[in-house]
């Protein structure tokens, strides 16, 4: 463990609000990027498509957080509920570029949730996420006891109907859908050989 | 009448220049330098054609970087950063099947004596974009006849380049390579179906499917076949890239149909690309609105079945 000795040392140093700080940072720059042509010739699409995938990213960061302690030593425990937050601040952020750039008739965007499977379960899994967003805050914790736990094993759902989404939009077979996917599914199956453990022990 | 176009030039003396202009910028330069009448443009020198839309065509940098083209990556982007090393010149398209003089056509022998249309076509892709695209190419029928279509025929096959060390996208299997694609003889041999060898009076970009490709523009964009070269006539219903793949949501006859949604979006409506962060959506029109001159031929047909 002798990266992880100075690495851990460095983070100690780190404040979890700093998270909070540079959090906003790439939609900032997304959005200036669609307003000055950086996002190529269908914006819209391109910003939708990179708040989706920043989203995902952080999702799946959040789940490796526990395994990166356990096997590499690394204790970023500290900052996984900011991660968190973060997270679904993107994933709100993609909804609403959908909402607002892409569809904006009301009529469709109901109608688009009820009868488009993968925006069903894109939608079923920003629903997950918000009561875990709610309750990630010190008062939330200690008011809930034990209950705040159970509460927030919903990311493992959640994180999975994301990943779920995303190869359900992509056309033909292709490979960044189902390396998240696997990701994913290795991230909870952890999860579950641990639990098995424990239950057995 | 419009005047015939011939030269003595072969595929290899045509330059690509880098057009980074639009039509009007092209149409204002032409009238600043004084030059009235006649092919006012640069480059092919297309005639202009009855069958343009007067809709304002999307920049030459828009048409150009934001591609389908799965040959070179699943990305917008991807055609414009890889096409650039595909060899495009020998060319040839190996016509067979139920024609009369089959053979391997050399690009140069299948444009000698065609006289080359700019056709501005609006362009409506299956994932609810569109664009209007200036094209350059002539009908698809001048040369079903001459290589002379066989009563039996019914069907017209069409096949992509099969060249993994120049096109990337080949190396995975997103689909079926080589891309294929197909369409009815009566489709085939409508006026409006071309085969494009240009954009914007330039030669074809790569990522555009050089050096020629089939435009049809009352239908899905996927039908119209990038980098071709093969054609077969057949009497049977040729099998298609997309269809192949996914039956249950692309159809053999993909025409441009807002009342038939794909089974993951609907397709009422559509986004002109270059329109910006705030562009808002269109409605999609039956057949790309080109149904005065194509309706006919589906008459009596089931449109949501043969979909
Ligand atoms: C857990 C929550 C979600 C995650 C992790 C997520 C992630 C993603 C990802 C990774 C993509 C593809 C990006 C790419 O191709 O580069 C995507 C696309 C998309 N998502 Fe989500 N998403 C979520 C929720 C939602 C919700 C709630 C909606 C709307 C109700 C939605 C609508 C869309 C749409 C419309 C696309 C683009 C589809 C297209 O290409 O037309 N997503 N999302």
């Amino acid at each position: 463990m002798n990266i992880a000795r100075p690495v851990n040392d460095a983070l100690r140093r780190v404040p979890p609000w700093a998270i909070y700080i540079v959090a906003p940072v790439p939609a900032i720059w997304y959005f200036w990027l669609g307003l000055t042509g950086g996002l190529g010739a269908e914006p819209i699409k391109a910003l939708e498509h990179a708040l989706g995938l920043f989203a995902l990213k952080l999702l799946v960061a959040v789940l490796a957080i526990t395994p990166l302690r356990r096997f590499a030593g690394i204790n970023l425990v500290r900052f996984r509920r900011a991660v968190g937050v973060v997270a679904f601040f993107y994933v709100a952020l993609h909804l609403s570029a959908w909402l607002f750039l892409d569809i904006r008739d009301p009529a469709r965007i109901w109608a688009d949730i009820l009868k488009r499977p993968y925006i069903t379960v894109g939608m079923a899994g920003f629903v997950l996420l918000l009561p875990l967003a709610l309750t990630s805050n010190d008062w939330s914790v200690r008011r809930m006891g034990p209950g705040w736990r159970r509460l927030h094993r919903l990311t493992y759902p959640a994180v999975l109907l994301g990943g779920v989404h995303y190869l359900m939009l992509v056309k033909g077979w292709q490979m960044a859908p189902l390396v998240y996917l696997a990701a994913i599914l290795a991230l909870l199956g952890l999860r579950w050989r641990w639990r098995r453990r424990r239950a057995m022990a | 009448m419009a005047p015939r176009w011939t030269n003595d030039l072969t595929w290899a003396d045509v330059t690509p220049k880098a057009a980074f202009m639009n039509r009007r910028q092209m149409i204002a330069g032409a009238t600043a330098l004084g030059v009235t009448g006649g092919p006012a443009r640069a480059g092919l020198n297309a005639v202009e054609s009855r069958y343009s839309t007067d809709a304002d065509p999307n920049s030459f940098a828009d048409l150009t970087s934001y591609n389908n083209f799965y040959e070179f990556g699943t990305g917008k982007g991807d055609p414009a950063e890889y096409a650039g090393q595909l060899t495009t010149d020998p060319w040839a398209v190996k016509i067979d099947g139920m024609v009369e003089r089959p053979g391997s056509y050399g690009l140069e022998d299948i444009l000698k004596g065609v006289t080359l249309e700019e056709r501005i076509y609006r362009l409506r892709c299956v994932e609810a974009w569109s664009a209007v695209v200036p094209w350059v190419g002539f009908e698809l029928r001048r040369l079903l006849d001459r290589v002379g279509v066989q009563p039996s025929a019914k069907y017209v096959a069409f096949e992509t380049l099969l060249r993994p060390e120049e096109m990337p996208g080949q190396k995975y299997p997103v689909l079926d390579w080589p891309y294929r694609e197909g369409l009815r003889l009566d489709e085939a041999m409508h006026p409006l179906t071309i085969l494009a060898t240009g954009l914007y009076d330039e030669p074809m970009p790569n990522q555009n499917g050089a050096p020629i490709r089939l435009v049809v523009p009352w239908k899905y964009g996927f039908k119209s076949i990038k980098s071709i070269v093969r054609i077969t006539l057949t009497d049977s219903q040729p099998p298609t890239a997309w269809n192949m793949a996914n039956p249950r949501e692309y159809g053999f006859y993909s025409n441009v149909n807002p009342e038939v949604d794909h089974p993951r979006w609907s397709q009422a409506t559509e986004r002109r690309i270059g329109g910006g962060l705030f562009s808002a959506r269109i409605p999609t029109q039956m057949f790309n609105g080109y149904g005065d001159q194509v309706a006919a031929l589906y008459s009596g047909m089931d449109l949501a079945k043969f979909f």
